[in-house]
């Protein structure tokens, strides 16, 4: 019943509007890029200074300065440019970025995020560029399993993990359900098929809303 | 005459001094200057604050310096990358402080030192545990928290090339913070893989103008 994560890519990747700037955070989200159909042109940015980043190399071809924000070898498309850190996040924290598509471990119903820190004492924090994005970008899309591993929800009242940021998430899309942040908590829009309003209810710790027309999720189009 | 090129890494390092703050370039492995890194271990330069995005990984550069126990204290956004066990261990003992600012924060605060200004009001981390204790204001409906300059004593960045005046070019994403970096220190050094005439980097192109600069050296490329 669950939905595959290549399947939850694709269906992000419908939302990816032609001529947007998009910022795929590290992990899960990367899978979007794959998703998204030839008859968009879609400029991806980079943290590290980099707009207009292609796929990986070819193998052999690597240029190890070449890298995303994973440390990964990519290409530079045909119009691509490079900037330094400062342009980097000033076009995250200042609204350049259209769209953001990040994992997370927590989001609650107010739309805070939860994706850094797990207060796992035994390594060393790190944040990276995970809080600038969040405030930043203009919309921010959450992609991530339903519930963890050990079937804890994600979709949470509050987050009970450190806050990325607060009140910045407008839609999420698990291998379960498609849902909005409302001023009235998660409204679902979409769900898989097979499932019930109270099995979704029941993977989750929020409380929902349905909407008046929820869509079949994972229907190939 | 502008003659900023000096002949070897050991000139490049000269003067630097225990306790200097030290703004290191590089995000992951591109655009770090290795070799400057290495020259200033040599120099046996200790006590170091170093303002860095991750913090090293394997046995080079930051984690070298980690290595050796020449790092007071780390300023970065991202020390735990895969292979970053000199930071790991030199943290887990408590021998290493470790400041965590968001990159762009991080970013944005040396351009403030870099800019003459006494700080700025960002929305990124607001009601998050990387705020706590910092002045909060409510701006256009929302929350920013107030952050202070980080000037550096001395910069370390790696460009492609440069001429006499210490004009510079970057290579692909090796830029990353090199510009904002040589314009915050009091002592910017900078290897290069090529020595250009002057006249010959195109103006339009040029992008960390020779101000910023104070040496550079040429590196072999490896």
């Amino acid at each position: 019943m669950r939905l595959d994560l290549r399947d939850v890519a694709r269906r992000i990747a419908r939302d990816i509007p032609d001529g947007a700037y998009v910022n795929l955070g590290i992990g899960l989200p990367t899978l979007v890029a794959d998703c998204v159909g030839a008859d968009k042109e879609v400029v991806y940015h980079s943290e590290n200074g980099i707009l207009g980043m292609g796929p990986a190399p070819a193998p052999g071809e690597e240029d190890p300065e070449l890298i995303n924000a994973g440390k990964q070898p990519v290409t530079l498309l045909p119009g691509g440019a490079f900037f330094h850190h400062t342009d980097a996040f000033l076009m995250m924290r200042g609204g350049h970025v259209d769209l953001t598509v990040l994992g997370a471990f927590q989001v609650s119903e107010r739309g805070d995020l939860a994706n850094w820190a797990t207060d796992d004492a035994s390594h060393p924090p790190a944040v990276g560029g995970a809080m600038d994005l969040a405030v930043g970008a203009r919309r921010v899309l959450v992609m991530t399993t339903h519930t963890t591993k050990a079937g804890e929800p994600k979709l949470v009242p509050r987050c009970t993990y450190p806050l990325t940021a607060a009140g910045v998430v407008d839609r999420v899309y698990t291998d379960l359900a498609v849902l909005d942040v409302t001023a009235d908590g998660f409204l679902v829009r979409e769900m898989v098929a097979g499932l019930t309003r109270e099995d979704l209810q029941g993977a989750t710790a929020a409380r929902l809303s349905f909407a008046d027309d929820v869509g079949v999720l994972g229907q190939r189009e | 005459m502008i003659d900023k090129r000096v002949a070897s890494l050991a000139d490049a390092v000269e003067g630097i001094e225990d306790g200097a703050t030290v703004l290191v370039g590089g995000f992951g492995a591109s655009g770090v200057p290795v070799e400057l890194v290495h020259a200033l271990l040599d120099r046996g330069t200790t006590d170091l604050t170093v303002v860095t995005n991750n913090a090293g990984s394997g046995e080079t550069d930051v984690a070298a310096l980690l290595r050796e126990r020449r790092v007071r204290k780390i300023v970065c956004s991202y020390p735990r990358s895969a292979g970053s066990i000199w930071f790991e261990e030199r943290w887990r003992a408590g021998e290493v402080e470790l400041e965590l600012v968001p990159q762009g924060t991080l970013s944005e605060r040396m351009r403030a030192a870099a800019a003459g200004l006494g700080g700025f009001f960002t929305p990124t981390g607001a009601d998050t545990r990387l705020a706590e204790g910092k002045e909060v204001r409510v701006i256009d409906g929302r929350r920013h928290v107030f952050e202070e300059p980080l000037p550096g004593d001395v910069a370390l960045v790696k460009a492609a090339r440069a001429d006499r005046w210490g004009n510079l070019v970057y290579r692909t994403a090796a830029r990353n913070f090199g510009p904002t970096m040589a314009a915050a220190a009091a002592l910017t050094v900078v290897q290069v893989d090529e020595f250009v005439e002057l006249g010959e980097l195109d103006p339009e192109t040029i992008v960390t103008p020779g101000i910023f600069v104070d040496r550079v050296v040429r590196v072999e490329a490896a």
